[in-house]
Parts: C-alpha cells; structure tokens; sequence
C-alpha cells in the first residue's frame, strides 16, 4: 500500500512540476529581459546539476579523482568541438581506467 | 514556404540522442538492481520509471523507501524535480503549441532534452531535439529499468564503467555553447559553486534550486557593470 501511495504522488507532483512549467511558458507574457532570462536560468540549473553530480555524493563533497579527471577530458573533447558520443563516451572511459588502476 | 514538420531527422541529433540513451539505459539497469536489492516489490521500480520517469528522484525515493520513511520519499522525490518548472518555462515553446503536444511531452521533460534543446540555433531543430531526446530516453530508460530488476545482483556498481562521469560530461558537453554569453557564463559559475557548497548543508535536491541565486548575482553583476561603463 505506502508503495503505490508514494508512487502515484510522486507521478502526480512531479507531472503537475513539469506541465506548469510549460503551460505557463505559453500563457504567461513577460518582459523582454525576464523572457532573456529564462534560458540564462535553465543554463545555471544544468551547471549546478553538473557541478553536484561531478563534486557531491550523496549530500557530501566527493574527494575522488576519475569522476572529475574523466569529466574534465569531457569538457576538452567537447571544447575542441569533438562529437558528442566521443565526449560521453571519452569521460566514462577515463574515469573507469583510472578506477581500474585504483584511483577513487 | 517551410514545411517544418518534413524535414528529415538531423543525423548527428539521432546519434547524440542515442548515445546518451544508452547510458541511460545502463543507469536504469543499476536503478532495477538497487531496488530489488533494496528490498522493493519487483513491480515499483518499472512503474516508477514508465510514471515518474525522474532518475534522480527515483533513486532518493527507494532509498527512503528502504529506510522504512514513505512521507520523505515522496517530499524528498519532489523537491529534487522542482527544477522541472523552471526548464519547462525555458524550452515550454518546444513541445509545440497544441494542448495534447503540451501534456505528452510534459511528461518526457527531462536535464538531458532541456539540455539538448537549449543547445539548438532555431526552433525547428529545438522541438526535434526535444522530442527525439525524451522519446529515446523514456524507452531505453525503462527497458534499463526492466532488465536490471530481471537481472539484479549481477550487474556491478555504474561507477566501474565510468558511467557517473559519462552524464555530467554530456549535460556540459551540451551547455558549453551557451557559456560565450558572458552573462550566462557568470551566473552559471556562481550557481555551480553555491550548489556545490550547499550540498553539505541543504537535502538533496536544494542545493540545484539555490544554484538560481547565481543569477541574481550575475544579472545585478552586469547591471552594475554596465552603470560604470555608461
């Protein structure tokens, strides 16, 4: 039973989240520089999401090397405008050799 | 005149889309794993990910779940999704403008085809990119989900393959571009830095949501830059 009730209110929060979102994209008129903004605000998401997920564990700072190490070619790769399978594929490849040479 | 609606996939779109959608997919597989380790009933963790369909959410919640703590999994679940509004004012428009488009691919809204959208030059090859990147990621999200509760204990830990730095690489792979604008530059530093540094302090799914003061820094930023300049 708490399985099917936390199941279906996550589906229904996180469903109502996302249509408001885009329902209010199309009824809501903003001013210039807040429309500007939006993109500017998802961008910062996505970096935040990026910095935890590459320097965070599970509420801690994360001291390891590969995950970062693996990221950081990512970002080279992705900067010297590489493909972007190459880039995906280029970082979990770093960070697995480095942990297979023991490396945290 | 355009025809929108005819022009061919692009390519390298298709293939970005499923590159990322097979790391999802082996995310999925650990995903199907944990739960039925963690003492789920075999059903949840594919009807989580077909309903909820929010990875990040879905692990905190079973987690909670293990911890014998239902109310904090559903509480917990939906902070860490309250990013979700913010992307779908940002890429809204790219679901198109009918009401039925709208409540579909509410559903498939996701970082990666936010990411994937923002990244695009014209609107056209924005709602491609979100709807190709949602569409591949709901299927092999939860075909993951489905093997990995089939398979279970035998599937290692995502971390040995790499797979953990695999999608921070791809979301900034994917932001970079946008990074030339020096306002977004600067507010995206900021935000990453509050994120980081509040993760010890705040629960999970917080630390994102405060990354956003870094555009008010970054807009003030500018603004008081460009009252010197003037």
């Amino acid at each position: 039973m708490k399985y099917i009730v936390v199941l279906l209110a996550l589906a229904a929060g996180t469903y109502a989240i996302r249509l408001a979102g885009v329902l209010l994209r199309g009824r809501l008129t903003l001013p210039d520089w807040l429309d500007d903004l939006l993109p500017v605000a998802a961008t910062t998401l996505l970096a935040a999401l990026v910095a935890t997920a590459v320097f965070t564990d599970a509420g801690h700072l994360a001291l390891g090397v590969a995950r970062p190490a693996g990221v950081g070619v990512g970002a080279l790769l992705a900067w010297r405008r590489m493909p972007f399978a190459v880039v995906v594929v280029a970082a979990a490849a770093v960070a697995a050799l480095l942990r297979l040479a023991g490396l945290p | 005149m355009r025809t929108p609606d005819r022009t061919p996939l692009d390519r390298g779109l298709v293939r970005d889309a499923l590159a990322i959608g097979a790391a999802a997919a082996m995310i999925g597989i650990s995903f199907g794993a944990i739960s039925v380790a963690q003492g789920m009933p075999v059903w949840l963790p594919t009807a989580m990910s077909l309903l909820i369909f929010a990875g990040g959410s879905q692990f905190l919640a079973v987690g909670m779940l293990a911890a014998g703590n239902p109310v904090a999994a559903i509480l917990g679940g939906l902070l860490v999704n309250v990013r979700h509004l913010p992307f779908g004012l940002a890429v809204g428009s790219a679901l198109g403008d009918r009401l039925p488009f709208k409540l579909l691919g509410a559903h498939v809204l996701i970082d990666e085809n936010t990411a994937f959208a923002l990244a695009q030059d014209d609107e056209h090859r924005r709602r491609q990119a979100y709807w190709l990147v949602g569409g591949i990621l709901f299927v092999t999200w939860n075909v993951g989900v489905a093997a990995g509760v089939v398979v279970g204990g035998a599937v290692g830990d995502p971390a040995t393959y790499g797979l953990d730095a695999a999608f921070p690489a791809g979301l900034l792979a994917l932001i970079l571009p946008a990074m030339r604008d020096r306002t977004t530059r600067t507010c995206a530093a900021i935000g990453a830095v509050i994120a980081v540094a509040a993760t010890p302090l705040l629960p999970a799914g917080l630390p994102v949501l405060v990354a956003l003061l870094g555009v008010a820094a970054g807009v003030v930023r500018r603004f008081s830059l460009r009252g010197v300049a003037e």
